[in-house]
């Protein structure tokens, strides 16, 4: 039976960085499944962009519990998709890119993100292109993801 | 002696890999696997709907987008064709200002998805597990994540829901409140050993 959910790539930080990159994203799955663990120099909004595209073609609706409140937030017209918000305590987050490489759609994303001792935040985001997506910047502003923090590409065929 | 890797037309690989038994190197099992795909087509269609699903997995997944014509609509979730009031379900929203929850008990579906904004343009999307949906002795318990965003209006949810029946799942089936599941929407369904 051939596999069903591959691990596409792998990058393991061997030095700070201020943004990761995935290239060249094969075109053979359904979805995509980005796994990030990371901790950063100091806290921002972790974001992605979508084939280099750092124009303002992406939005979002968010919802985070602290331990003190329940909240939801939205971004109109923005210039990246945002899954997270990165800081000096651990970082984690599971996001899902679904149907990536169909061209008639635009591009949504939905994520679950957590940080040590901070908040707990759910997360979509829609990309407004219907181009497939062949790569994926994940960065944080002006923070920079610290050595040792891993960032994983999965893909989902379905039948 | 050594066991030797064949090439495909039966002579020596190279270069040679040697391996410790006749076990070795042969490819892993897998534990995610894909059922069955549903893609809408033009004109759309009133649901998508699994059936036969085998009992020989441990839980489900299915990995949905979709698209309704009609605003404030939410995907719903029936199980086994039962349209009784055998189901419940609670939703934690998120919509872009405040954060709230509903629940409905003694329900004849479970709520799926979040709200649509009715811009067919502007897909739902989600994930729904299914722990154990071939256990005869539990009921079922179905668990969402799911959101659409559409530049100034979208939805966060998780969703929770539950069938009362011990039965093992073997068919699916997800519509919306109203109007047809539309062009390009596409359902998912795995299953994980």
């Amino acid at each position: 039976m051939p596999s069903t959910y591959t691990p596409i790539a792998t990058q393991t930080l061997g030095s700070a960085a201020t943004s990761v990159t995935f290239s060249s994203i094969p075109q053979t799955y359904t979805d995509l499944v980005l796994v990030i663990d990371s901790i950063a120099s100091a806290g921002n909004a972790v974001y992605l962009q979508y084939n280099g595209d750092t124009g303002t073609n992406y939005s979002f609706t968010n919802m985070q519990g602290d331990g003190t409140g329940a909240y939801s937030a939205r971004g109109s017209t923005t210039s990246e998709a945002r899954i997270g918000s990165i800081g000096t305590t651990r970082y984690n987050s599971i996001s899902h890119i679904m149907n990536y490489s169909n061209a008639t759609t635009y591009k949504t994303c939905i994520s679950r993100a957590a940080r040590t001792e901070v908040s707990t935040w759910a997360f979509v985001n829609m990309w407004r292109n219907t181009a497939a997506i062949t790569s994926i910047l994940i960065a944080a502003g002006g923070a920079t993801f610290s050595s040792g923090s891993t960032f994983t590409l999965y893909g989902i065929k379905g039948a | 002696m050594g066991v030797y890797k064949l090439s495909a037309s039966g002579g020596l690989k190279t270069p040679r890999t040697n391996y410790s038994s006749f076990l070795a190197g042969n490819p892993p099992a897998n534990s995610y696997e894909s059922i069955a795909t549903i893609t809408v087509g033009s004109g759309g269609q009133a649901s998508a709907e699994f059936t036969s699903i085998p009992s020989t997995y441990s839980h489900l997944e299915v990995r949905f987008i979709g698209s309704n014509a009609t605003g404030s609509n939410r995907m719903r979730l029936q199980i086994n064709s039962d349209t009784a009031s055998n189901y419940s379900t609670h939703v934690l929203i998120g919509d872009g200002s405040t954060v709230a929850s509903i629940a409905g008990a003694n329900t004849d579906k479970i709520a799926i998805s979040a709200a649509t904004s009715g811009t067919t343009s502007s897909f739902v999307t989600g994930v729904v597990s299914i722990l154990d949906y071939a256990n005869t002795n539990k009921y079922k318990t179905v668990r969402t994540f799911s959101g659409f965003d559409n530049n100034g209006n979208g939805e966060i949810d998780l969703n929770s829901g539950s069938w009362r029946n011990t039965a093992a799942i073997t068919s699916l089936k997800f519509f919306w409140d109203t109007g047809n599941v539309t062009q390009y929407s596409s359902f998912a369904l795995y299953g994980i050993k």
